[in-house]
């Protein structure tokens, strides 16, 4: 089982959402996020005084999988969310040891 | 005339007069949502309480004495004839008759739309000072500055004292509102400091965003109609042809100028900062309305755009200049109602009004300004030294709306 973590531009979170449902995804968690990445944000202007917004709106999509379907996610995540732009994002893979599925107990990938 | 077109020229008059003074109360909401939308979340709660209450404040202290030391007395001089007092009197039915149209508006319409100016004066002084200023010490300085500094210099002029004997001319007050509050408003800052976090020692100017700039638009527009009862209803008649012709050309030449100064102000902010700069339009309208007010009445609408136009960009670089100076004014109010309150007294030179004159034009600015100033800064250092008129800087930190009312505006928002 891997935790995949993606960053993506929030406008991309529909077509993220569809593109891995269409691979029969579960479920995935969702977070309103700021950070930065190579950039360090941008400048915006008021009244004549620019200034740093150091952090940027992102989307945070957590999505917990069994280890055949990481690369048909990652591909999906991948492809919805790209852009070529600066700041489309990042994709993180840890692994997980163990997943309970709180209603019913269920342990291991029969849980996801 | 006939008894009945007097009675029914009293009761147009008197009406409009009403209906004017109406649309100025409702500059008080367009102050406070303007300031509302340019200070931070967590001041928004204080700058809403303070504005209700200064317009109250307003009402309560000119009815006690600011109308009697305006127009209580017998015209002329440096000194009002009556102090305090409720001196609101309606002529009756047979002097009005007898007056055959001398008298053709309510004494109590009067006292309504003299009363109406001097909270816009006061709401003037409050976004200057925003987001760091005790609210009870700001409200400490509205009783004097609405009961006393505002009422001497309005009679000196409207109350036919020495301003207006020397020929100075305010149509509907770009010099005795606009410009009485903020030289108020300018004592007030100096004393008080800038916002934490404004200036950096080594001269950087941060910028503090507006929390809700939709606020701070429609703040804009209701100002702007509020200002057809400014100018409009100082021109206190419009009840033959001659008159109504003139409030038409009023109302004409105030949405003209307004105009003027904020394309101008957009396009000036867009040369200097490569982006159109919303609050300076904002500013820049409200500039183009101050420029006009001294005297709305005699340009053709095309000069009225062209002296809101001229007022607009003067504030943009107002604006700026405050800022190099450290005077730090979250709203705008020091630029836009007295730098270019200043250019308004002194436009009326190039207008039409034969009777201006640039000496007495700058008469009547000197005087209001070195009045206002002197007995503001010395009512603000005494509030200062007695009560202190800052908030700790803890608290300024935490967002004024803690220390200071103990609620927050949105409650629902992560800071």
């Amino acid at each position: 089982m891997k935790m995949i973590t993606a960053i993506v531009k929030p406008f991309k979170l529909d077509d993220v959402r569809e593109a891995l449902s269409v691979l029969g995804v579960q479920g995935v968690t969702v977070s309103e996020v700021k950070g930065f990445g190579r950039q360090k944000g941008h400048t915006e202007l008021y009244r004549g005084a620019e200034y740093v917004v150091d952090f940027l709106p992102k989307v945070k999509i957590e999505v917990a999988v069994s280890d055949e379907m990481v690369d048909g996610a990652v591909e999906a995540i991948t492809t919805a969310s790209h852009t070529g732009k600066i700041g489309d994002g990042k994709i993180f893979i840890t692994s997980i040891e163990q997943t309970i599925r709180i209603r019913t107990g269920e342990t291991g990938a029969e849980a996801l | 005339m006939s008894p009945e077109l007097i009675e029914v020229k009293y009761a147009l008059d008197t009406f409009y007069f009403l209906i004017c003074g109406a649309l100025v109360m409702w500059m008080a909401a367009g102050f406070t949502m303007l300031e509302a939308g340019l200070v931070r979340a967590k001041s928004t709660t204080e700058i809403l309480t303070k504005n209700i209450a200064l317009y109250s404040i307003s009402c309560v202290m000119y009815l006690v004495m600011g109308y009697a030391i305006m127009y209580g007395g017998s015209a002329g001089g440096y000194l009002p004839d009556v102090w305090f007092g409720n001196i609101i009197s309606n002529s009756t039915a047979e002097e009005v008759l007898a007056s055959n149209g001398d008298i053709y508006y309510s004494g109590a319409s009067d006292f309504f739309f003299q009363v109406v100016f001097v909270a816009t004066a006061m709401s003037i002084v409050s976004g200057a000072v925003a987001e760091r200023m005790k609210l009870w010490s700001f409200l400490l300085f509205a009783v004097v500055l609405t009961g006393f500094i505002y009422p001497m210099q309005g009679m000196w002029k409207w109350g036919g004292g020495f301003l207006d004997a020397a020929g100075f001319q305010d149509f509907a007050g770009s010099g005795v509102v606009h410009l009485c509050g903020a030289t108020a408003a300018i004592a007030g800052v100096i004393l008080l400091g800038a916002r934490k976090g404004k200036y950096t020692s080594d001269g950087k100017v941060n910028a503090i965003p507006g929390s809700n700039l939709p606020l701070a638009a429609i703040g804009m527009f209701i100002l702007w109609m509020g200002w057809f009862g400014f100018n409009g209803g100082s021109e206190l008649k419009v009840s033959d042809i001659g008159e109504a012709n003139a409030v038409a050309d009023i109302f004409v030449n105030t949405n003209a100028a307004a105009a003027g100064g904020l394309i101008a102000a957009l396009i000036a902010s867009q040369l200097l900062f490569g982006k159109a700069d919303l609050t300076m339009a904002i500013n820049g309208a409200l500039a183009g309305l101050v420029s006009i007010t001294a005297e709305p009445l005699a340009w053709t609408a095309g000069y009225a755009t062209l002296i809101g136009a001229i007022g607009g960009t003067i504030v943009v670089f107002s604006v700026l200049f405050m800022d190099k100076i450290k005077i730090d004014d979250p709203v705008g109010a020091i630029s836009v109602h007295g730098v270019v309150g200043i250019w308004g007294l002194l436009a009326v030179c190039l207008s039409a009004n034969d009777s201006a004159t640039l000496m007495g034009q700058l008469t009547g600015i000197v005087v209001i300004f070195a009045w206002t100033f002197v007995t503001s800064f010395i009512v603000w250092a005494i509030i200062k030294a007695v009560i202190g008129i800052r908030v700790t800087e803890q608290e300024e930190v935490d967002g004024i709306d803690a220390s200071e009312c103990g609620l927050a505006a949105y409650p629902e928002f992560v800071k």
